[in-house]
């Protein structure tokens, strides 16, 4: 494929508008970047816990199974049978003890495996498939599998790096943090559909200058402000990235004098709902981006992934599973599910994040042959920041995007 | 008219239950649909619980809700975020209520399942529906008038259609 498509010759400071509404750019964004050599997350091990166990989720436009199979092991298939392509699993979640495919009964062990093919050997002499029908070529789309600490990540490529390399140290370091080992325990989804490009959601979360600004109620109560302290860290390739802060307090000072929104007198009724229990030793928010299509959210005491599924050009889900650990206590527990109130399609912050990323969508669909820029805080990136008034996180995505997309 | 008891409520037959509980349903979405959002708090008790829950979750024993507010203080706190604080395009919600069934009283409080849906109307775009769900109501009585002591949403429409900023 040939795209006549040619990135700003102001380079990284730059993003063309057409490539969030361009089909041709969204074709070769899931061939090279959600079929190619990433690790996408497609599930939590406790969210398939037993034999048989599983859930169907999505790469991109393609749906996957995640599968715990008998000897404990977790298997990721395509989930399209390798007959007529059916997409046999129509259940988010579920558990068999093998899977069929409905229409012609195809049936495939927890691994993939074909191990039974009805007629296969005719009815009373007649019919059947040929002598030289080999189930073992005949297997449903095997994909590669890394687990880390309870999530699971899957890739189409049989080659892609080791998910510890593909991580980078100081990405799989924040990683740790949160997934130390300790079992967890899912609390809950919730999914809404974003009218606009999938990029647009790693923008928000990769881009700090904005959450001073917009989210009234975020910095209004300290949860996440320019002048508290801050921290970014990129991978040396530029695809991941974690943002954190340190809670600060509700007080108008010459360092957040240009933020507007900030409400000083500004009073929870009940003031429950954001009353954290001290938890990590280090930062009160952590916002990590893994590429291609995962957030990875610790605010105060909420734990949620956030799984990117693309809907096309100008569309995209946002899957939450918020999770706690299976040795909270039930006030710990009440902590999170109270603080969940900030995310979702109902966030008390991420609502303004939906709303604007649409308002973008309508902007930038509307003109293909405009750039959008950025070039808060220089034109490069530098894989550490000490501060949160800067877009490098965006020109960092964008470098690593181009090279991926050959643009 | 003289207030409304817990008593008096007892004592209703069928039909004149079935019509006071009309009323507090036909309030309730007027308030709601006609953005009158400072008066909806006054529809609960002050320890309410009220939840919108995807069915999935629900279904599952999940205890994780899309919107939680585990008193009055926490439904004002909403007010305030869809006055103030909220940065959202303009819209139209429209709510309508039926099957409203009386499955008995749990003590001094009424069970009322009922379903609902609500309907969103962008200003660019066709109408469309953008939740549809069950009530699973407490209602009590409180200064004279009915109040939900508990109001649970459970939705089938998992995938919101973007967000979810007014109450249902």
């Amino acid at each position: 494929m040939t795209l006549d498509r040619h990135w700003p010759k102001e380079g990284l400071t730059r993003v063309p508008y057409w490539l969030y509404s361009d089909p041709e750019i969204y074709a070769r964004e899931q061939e090279r970047i959600f079929h190619g050599p990433s690790w996408s997350y497609v599930a939590l091990e406790a969210e398939i816990p037993n034999a048989g166990d599983f859930k169907r989720t999505f790469i991109g436009d393609k749906s996957v199974v995640v599968l715990r199979d008998a000897a404990g092991g977790v298997t990721v298939v395509e989930n399209r049978c390798a007959h007529r392509g059916v997409q046999f699993c129509q259940r988010h979640l579920g558990n068999n003890a093998e899977i069929m495919c409905p229409y012609h009964q195809w049936t495939y062990d927890l691994t993939g495996k074909l191990i039974g093919v009805p007629f296969r050997r005719g009815i009373k002499g007649q019919g059947g498939m040929p002598d030289g029908f080999d189930p073992a070529n005949h297997g449903l789309n095997r994909l590669s599998v890394a687990c880390r600490n309870g999530v699971v990540f899957a890739s189409f490529a049989p080659d892609a790096p080791p998910f510890e390399d593909y991580l980078t140290p100081p990405i799989l370091e924040l990683f740790d943090r949160v997934f130390d080992g300790r079992k967890l325990t899912v609390l809950g989804y919730s999914r809404q559909l974003t009218p606009a490009n999938w990029k647009l959601m790693f923008e928000n979360i990769k881009d700090p200058y904005h959450a001073s600004l917009l989210h009234v109620f975020l910095l209004s109560f300290g949860l996440n402000r320019a002048d508290q302290p801050t921290r970014i860290v990129i991978d040396k390739t530029g695809r991941h990235a974690a943002g954190m802060s340190w809670r600060g307090e509700q007080k108008r000072t010459e360092a957040n004098a240009e933020m507007r929104s900030l409400l000083e007198d500004l009073k929870l009724n009940d003031p429950t709902m954001l009353q954290p229990r001290p938890e990590f030793a280090q930062y009160t928010i952590c916002l990590m981006t893994v590429w291609p299509n995962l957030i990875v959210q610790q605010q105060s005491n909420t734990l949620a992934m956030r799984q990117l599924v693309t809907k096309g050009p100008g569309a995209f889900e946002l899957a939450w599973t918020f999770f706690g650990y299976e040795t909270d206590d039930a006030d710990m527990t009440q902590r999170r599910l109270r603080q969940a109130n900030l995310m979702g399609p109902a966030g008390y912050v991420s609502i303004d994040d939906s709303e604007v990323m649409g308002f973008v969508q309508q902007g930038v669909a509307s003109a293909p042959e405009a750039s959008g820029v950025m070039e808060m805080d220089g034109d490069g990136w530098r894989e550490e920041e000490a501060h949160g008034v800067t877009e490098s996180e965006l020109r960092a995505f964008y470098d690593y995007y181009r090279k991926v997309m050959a643009l | 008219m003289s207030a409304l008891t817990a008593e008096r409520l007892r004592q209703m037959d069928a039909p004149d239950l079935r019509r006071t509980l009309d009323e507090l349903y036909a309030d309730y979405i007027g308030c709601l649909d006609e953005e009158r959002f400072e008066e909806w708090p006054e529809f609960f008790t002050d320890d309410c619980l009220y939840k919108i829950v995807p069915r999935e979750n629900f279904d599952r024993g999940l205890p994780l809700a899309t919107w939680l507010c585990e008193s009055k203080g926490y439904l004002r706190d909403r007010v305030v975020a869809i006055r103030r604080t909220s940065v959202y395009g303009p819209r139209w919600i429209r709510r309508q209520v039926s099957a409203m069934r009386v499955l008995g009283w749990q003590g001094g409080l009424i069970e009322v399942r009922a379903n609902y849906v609500a309907f969103e109307t962008l200003l660019d775009e066709m109408t469309r529906v953008f939740n549809v769900g069950q009530y699973r109501d407490l209602v009590a009585v409180e200064d004279g008038r009915l109040k939900f002591k508990e109001k649970i949403c459970v939705f089938d429409s998992l995938l919101v259609p973007n967000s979810l900023i007014y109450p249902l």
